[in-house]
């Protein structure tokens, strides 16, 4: 068994939990919770070996390196945060459904890491200036503040259902959105997801500008990648401030997590393609 | 002055922070998508030439340093100063506040509260609340409020300067890069093999900047992994004052070296169609480097009678992996033998022996760069973390307890709130007053 099998099954088995999610949700079939989030357990267990699997294999081919170093590794690292919030938000907070939006997210990186074209999924040594614990600490933070925006998107597309569903006065606790938790809650946790990204977004720009001054004497020089997070950071800060300041809640945030959460995908892949700059490594 | 001033009241409000950043974050998308610091030349075959006049008069080519950019950075750090003037002082009463002068009205209004007898009188239930609070870390103060005693004790009174940490902090990270554009540098430098340099030049207006001291780069290798991939590149450098000898390091990309606050990169390198052989005589142990061009021979200077020429070669792209080299020291026939790059070979002459080393010829491309305020962006970058993790995470916690006497029993009152994470300190406060209140009322 190698990483890259294990990683394989993981895609599949993510799939199989969003199916059971959609299951449990369409019909109700409440039932099925537990065994989603045992599953949905199992799942994140084989691709927890399957990344220690592939960090092992890196320092048996003579370079070891963790695996954050490339577009597939990084987008698999982004699917296996996801799963570890959203089972720490549904430890915490005590509510299961949250999977039902979180689960496909991760499925849909796995998904592309795996049979997107133009990914390469082997294991390369690295080149010289991504030898760096600081990078290593930037991507790592990084994108624990992006599975955060994530979760934070699944929450807030979540609470716009259940809020039309409540508007058209259908919800009753036997509907289809009568499972989700109250739109208090859905609301409070999503503010909370966002807060938690935002101070890992944080530390992930700041570690990044640290690892480049050392690498080249320069701690911001406003490339595309550089711009596109600040734009991003911009653009929470805004959404706490919002918040805090002039009390928005509900709808609007559930929008504003949502689009925050295109930015980020922009920040993280749109650059990488559509824009070019010192961050390209992440298109090979 | 302050709340009724127009101009004040403008700058310190939260709607135009909602602006500014709303601008900032929406113009800088801008520079990620037109090119930056190209020339003018290249805006008009590119686009046209009335969209790169366009392009010049609103300084887009330099957009992060244009008048309007930084002039936005400016209304933010005004922003940030005002509203903290205007807030601040409010917070900071409510930090040093005397909480057991508050009314006992608002005690008895308050949301989160608790109330039981006690069997015993005032000052024993007093002492022991205080003493069961001491266990649980509370700080007790108490005071007697007319017939009554009221108790008071708080925690992380000075987590509401989180906010104010982090407001700060961005100013801190702004004057480190003013500090660092004024009186900072940066540049480079492409330094051959063997080749000392004592000035750099600047990228924005490439002048010359001496640095008061030479850096010499002995050696510069190229690593490669199996694959062909580099997989490092290192630059052995010197440093020399006054002539004297001060230091080496070897550099790579990720670990520079630094004398005086001047700090030089490995950045990149330039391959020469040249050699660079050393011989040593084993006998006398003089030794001489020398530059030769392909398919030359040179006289050696130091060692006398020794001619030395590069006659043949093998490359891998770029890179010369085996050369051949011709040796001649007068003595006989001259000697020619293959040299791996990087390796040493010994050549028996009739009576003398010596050591031929050789490899391809490079110069080391630096980066140099001078930011003494770096370490005050750092200082800002720290605060920001520690003060987004207090403005999160921590809040103000306070609880009063009124202790009163009525129809020969003692009656308590238990009440208390946090400025932040109210659920989370309901909690708390629940499980507190089940540890105060007497058994039977559990
Ligand atoms: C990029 C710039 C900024 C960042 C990163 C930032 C960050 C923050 C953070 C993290 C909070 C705490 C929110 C919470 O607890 O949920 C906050 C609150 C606040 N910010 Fe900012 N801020 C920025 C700019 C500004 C500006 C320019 C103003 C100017 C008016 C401002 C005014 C405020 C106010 C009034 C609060 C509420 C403070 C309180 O009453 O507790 N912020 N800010």
């Amino acid at each position: 068994m190698d990483s890259s099998q294990l990683l394989g099954i993981t895609t599949f088995t993510y799939l199989f939990s969003t199916i059971l999610y959609a299951v449990i949700f369409i019909f109700k079939a409440k039932k099925l919770g537990p065994a989603a989030t045992i599953f949905t357990i199992v799942a994140f267990l084989v691709q927890t070996v399957g990344l220690l699997l592939r960090w092992k294999e890196s320092y048996d081919m003579g370079f070891g390196h963790a695996p954050l170093t490339n577009m597939y590794e990084s987008v698999v690292f982004f699917a296996w945060t996801i799963i570890f919030l959203y089972l720490l938000i549904e430890w915490k907070f005590k509510t299961r459904v949250i999977g039902a939006f979180a689960v496909p997210f991760a499925f849909l990186a796995m998904a592309y890491g795996s049979f997107a074209g133009g990914i390469t999924r082997e294991i390369n040594p690295l080149v010289p200036a991504l030898q760096s614990n600081w990078l290593l600490a930037h991507v790592v933070t990084c994108f624990i503040g992006y599975a955060a925006f994530a979760v934070a998107a699944g929450l807030g597309i979540m609470y716009l259902m259940k809020n039309m569903s409540e508007s058209r006065q259908t919800t009753n606790d036997d509907t289809l959105l009568g499972t989700l938790p109250p739109l208090k809650i859905i609301d409070d946790i999503t503010h909370k997801t966002m807060v938690f990204g935002f101070l890992w977004l944080s530390v992930g720009i700041i570690t990044g500008a640290i690892w480049a001054n050392s690498a080249w004497g320069t701690y911001w020089s406003w490339d595309p990648k550089e711009t596109w997070s600040l734009i991003t950071w911009f653009f929470y800060a805004i959404t706490l401030h919002a918040r805090y300041t002039r009390g928005w809640s509900g709808v609007r945030i559930a929008w504003l997590a949502i689009f925050g959460f295109v930015c980020v995908v922009f920040t993280y892949y749109g650059v990488n393609f559509l824009l070019a700059g010192l961050h390209s490594y992440g298109s090979s | 002055m302050k709340k009724n001033n127009p101009v004040f009241a403008f700058f310190a409000s939260v709607k135009l922070a909602l602006l500014i950043l709303f601008l900032l974050a929406t113009t800088s998308i801008i520079g990620t998508i037109i090119p930056q610091k190209e020339s003018y030349q290249w805006y008009v075959q590119n686009y046209n030439e009335s969209t790169a006049n366009l392009f010049q008069v609103l300084s887009i080519p330099d957009m992060y340093n244009s008048w309007w950019f930084l002039g936005l950075l400016g209304l933010l750090s005004i922003n940030l100063i005002v509203c903290s003037i205007d807030r601040f002082p409010g917070v900071w009463k409510q930090i040093t506040a005397d909480n057991l002068s508050t009314k006992i009205s608002r005690i008895r209004k308050m949301r989160l509260s608790r109330n039981w007898d006690s069997a015993e009188d005032k000052t024993i239930t007093t002492s022991v609340l205080k003493q069961k609070l001491g266990q649980k870390g509370w700080q007790v103060e108490e005071r007697e409020r007319d017939d009554d005693t009221l108790l008071f004790a708080q925690k992380g009174a000075l987590t509401r300067t989180g906010v104010y940490i982090v407001h700060a902090s961005i100013l801190v990270i702004f004057l480190g890069a003013i500090v660092g554009e004024i009186t900072g540098f940066k540049g480079s430098v492409m330094l051959p093999e063997t080749k000392a340099t004592d000035s750099i030049f600047t990228f924005d207006t490439r002048e010359s900047i001496h640095l008061g001291f030479e850096v010499l780069c002995n050696r510069f290798d190229i690593e490669f992994y199996d694959s062909g991939m580099p997989k490092a590149y290192k630059s052995h450098l010197s440093v020399f004052e006054n002539g004297k000898h001060i230091l080496d390091k070897e550099i790579v990309v990720n670990d520079p070296l630094t004398y005086k606050g001047i700090t030089f990169y490995q950045s990149s390198y330039q391959a020469y169609e040249q050699f660079l052989l050393t011989v040593t005589d084993l006998e006398s142990k003089k030794t001489e480097t020398v530059i030769l061009p392909f398919q030359q021979q040179q006289t050696l200077t130091d060692l006398e009678g020794v001619r030395i020429g590069i006659v043949n070669a093998e490359a891998m792209g770029q890179t010369i992996t085996n050369m051949k080299v011709w040796f001649d020291d007068g003595e006989g026939a001259a000697s020619t033998f293959w040299l791996n790059a990087g390796n040493q070979a010994t050549v028996e002459r009739s009576g003398k022996k010596y050591s031929v080393a050789g490899k391809q010829m490079y110069a080391t491309g630096l980066q140099v760069a001078k930011d003494p305020g770096v370490w005050i962006v750092y200082i800002g970058c720290g605060m920001m973390i520690l003060g987004l993790f207090i403005a999160f995470f921590m809040s103000h916690r306070r609880i009063w307890i009124l202790i009163g006497r009525q129809n020969e029993t003692t009656t308590v009152i238990l009440t208390g709130s946090a400025n932040k994470n109210k659920n989370g300190f309901e909690e708390t406060f629940y499980t507190l007053a089940d540890t105060l209140a007497p058994d039977e009322e559990k």
